[in-house]
């Protein structure tokens, strides 16, 4: 197993910089510490995919890189900037996008586009061209003259985007960029993310989505708590977990300990039971193994209902490492798969 | 090196200036803040023509009180309405444009709790603007309940005695006072945690200051403590200021007076709020 929490290294990329560096970031609110220690870095040019529940401190570490919190303790440098010391430096470099659609509701998506893009010091006559270039580009073109009141979830979330690329910051936040989205927009809103990271653009988006950090994200950061759990890309998060997962279900549920037992002996890991129906998952590193085990079970006269081999999914690196990263493996897992279980139903 | 690159052409299919090679300053010059200044001003000037209700306090509100109180006091107060409209239109003017100073707390509470602030925190403007755009934008609104009280008042057949110029030098006089007063509002806006909750302390401060100031009555049957209040009220010097103008076409005491008064109350509150704002943005 790989050590999670380490940094491996960037080879491909080390040669264009860093576009963030930040180290033992820390923010408190009261005594809640949103933030606690949290070390990132992202390469220039890449997709960078923060990872977590909610709560879990993303948006809080994102307005810390963004200049909009002031963060209690450690450091933070964009393209080498520092954000506190050099704020107004960072943010020529930034474009972000929140949570929360941030363009103003009352007037139109034109309007919006205007005033922002004067605001980037473009002239009267440049705003209006930009702003129509975006909203042809996000395809709000006809919608543009409308008041946001109107606007669906989809369109405030391309106009938010748009938005934030007025004056083409080489580094992009998205928080949770696909929240609250239907299928279809969140793939359309996936395509415009690749679209940006192929002109040229960094970007660094949270997401409580696994399938999205699978998607989109070069590497990918866990967060718990406030901290980083594991860091790496979405396959040797993958990899931590095990190659792949041996499911069994059994004939007659009072067998599930034997096989606990055989399977210790043959595979040499732990395996984890779920409380119902005799279903037991283990994690399979060695194909090879398995024959073995099987027979072992024919020897000892188990008999099997069901048997399957499962790819991990990142919920499985997800919800092993936040969920329950302080208790023992064995339980660990077992309530990791219960709780899967769960989310399936 | 080339300078920051926001050149009017590009597009977003163009090539992103890596963020090393761009030369980039870490502050904005007064021209730029004067430039988002204004911007923001246009802003809310959009927001009003998008939301007109919002000028229900500078356009309904003088109507009504102008008709009400002249023809309800009128004959009580001066014996007829002729001789009550030199009293009670800078009354009137005075009264609806202070309270519509309170608004610039209230909105700029609102402002300051919606998404959008974030972007503004985000982007490389000066921080003040967001603040000092609401106000200057907020002027407008002054200068509609200006015009729309003189306008009722001459429709009910006010004679200004001091002449176009008089009335003129008076409107502006009351603007500013009331531009000044909005940095009260705006530090509450500022520190307090709701809109309406601005909308209470402001009220709260605001109603007896306009009817203490013998803006709607001649003071001199009032009980003398409450002479005295009323003679260091504030708006009593802004009010008598304005009818001496309007009446008289005299710049007197009380006008440079109240012009001090209102440059004290932005000495001290400006520095306040653009602290405490700054703090928050």
């Amino acid at each position: 197993m790989v050590d999670m929490t380490t940094f491996t290294s960037h080879d491909t990329t080390a040669g264009r910089g860093w576009a963030v560096e930040a180290e033992g970031l820390v923010k408190t609110f009261g005594s809640n510490r949103a933030v606690d220690g949290v070390d990132l870095r992202v390469a220039t040019g890449t997709v960078y995919g923060v990872l977590g529940p909610n709560g879990a401190g993303k948006t809080t570490t994102i307005s810390m890189l963004a200049t909009l919190l002031r963060p209690d303790g450690g450091t933070a440098r964009i393209f080498g900037h520092d954000v506190q010391r050099e704020s107004q430096v960072v943010r020529q470099l930034i474009g972000v996008t929140g949570q929360y659609a941030s363009v103003d509701e009352t007037l139109s998506a034109n309007e919006n586009l205007y005033l922002f893009s004067r605001l980037h010091g473009l002239s009267g006559a440049a705003s209006r061209r930009k702003s129509a270039e975006l909203l042809e580009e996000f395809g709000l073109t006809e919608a543009a003259k409308r008041p946001l009141k109107n606007f669906s979830g989809g369109m405030r979330r391309r106009l938010d985007l748009a938005a934030s690329l007025i004056a083409q910051p080489p580094l992009i936040f998205l928080d949770e960029p696909t929240t609250g989205l239907d299928p279809r927009t969140r793939i359309q809103m996936w395509e415009t993310i690749r679209r940006l990271v192929s002109s040229g653009s960094t970007v660094l988006l949270t997401t409580q989505y696994l399938d999205e950090a699978d998607q989109l994200a070069d590497r990918i950061a866990v967060i718990d708590r406030g901290r980083v759990v594991a860091e790496g890309t979405a396959n040797e998060l993958k990899a931590s977990v095990g190659e792949s997962t041996l499911e069994l279900r059994l004939a007659s549920v009072s067998d599930t300990d034997d096989v606990r037992v055989a399977i210790q002996r043959v595979l040499g890991v732990a395996a984890s039971v779920s409380p119902e129906a005799g279903r037991i998952t283990a994690p399979m590193n060695n194909p090879d193994l398995v024959t073995e085990l099987l027979v072992t079970l024919r020897d000892e006269g188990i008999r099997l209902a069901e048997m399957s081999v499962q790819k991990p999914t990142l919920d499985e690196v997800f919800l092993t490492l936040t969920g329950h990263g302080v208790e023992s493996d064995d339980e660990a897992e077992s309530a990791a798969s219960a709780e899967l279980e769960g989310s399936r139903a | 090196m080339t300078t920051t690159t926001l050149s009017p052409k590009a597009t977003t299919e163009s090539p992103i200036v890596p963020g090393a090679q761009r030369t980039l300053r870490n502050r904005v010059s007064i021209p730029e803040t004067v430039s988002h200044t204004f911007t923001m001003a246009y802003r809310g000037l959009l927001k009003i023509k998008r939301t007109p209700e919002q000028l229900f306090d500078v356009t309904l509100q003088p109507i009504i009180f102008t008709v009400m109180f002249v023809y309800i006091f009128g004959g009580a107060i001066s014996g007829d309405i002729q001789s009550y409209l030199p009293i009670i239109i800078p009354g009137i003017l005075v009264q609806t444009v202070i309270t519509g100073s309170i608004v610039t707390g209230v909105q700029l509470r609102e402002d300051m709790d919606k998404g959008v602030f974030d972007r503004f925190r985000s982007l490389p403007i000066a921080r003040i603007a967001p603040l000092s755009g609401a106000l200057l934008a907020d002027t407008l609104r002054y200068a509609i309940a200006t015009t729309i009280t003189l306008a009722m008042g001459f429709l009910m057949g006010f004679q200004p005695g001091g002449g176009a110029g008089g009335v003129v030098v008076a409107a502006l006089l009351v603007i500013a006072c009331a531009w000044g007063l909005s940095w009260i509002f705006a530090f509450f806006g500022v520190i307090a945690r709701t809109a309406s909750s601005v909308q209470g302390i402001s009220m709260l401060v605001l109603f007896p200051l306009t009817f203490l100031s013998g803006a709607f009555a001649p003071t001199d049957t009032m009980p003398d403590w409450l002479q005295t209040v009323v003679a260091y009220n504030p708006v009593t010097h802004l009010v008598n200021a304005a009818r001496e103008l309007m009446n008289t076409g005299v710049f007197g005491a009380d006008a440079w007076l109240t012009l001090l008064g209102a440059a004290v109350i932005v000495a001290v509150f400006a520095p306040l709020t653009v602290k405490a704002y700054m703090r928050k943005a």
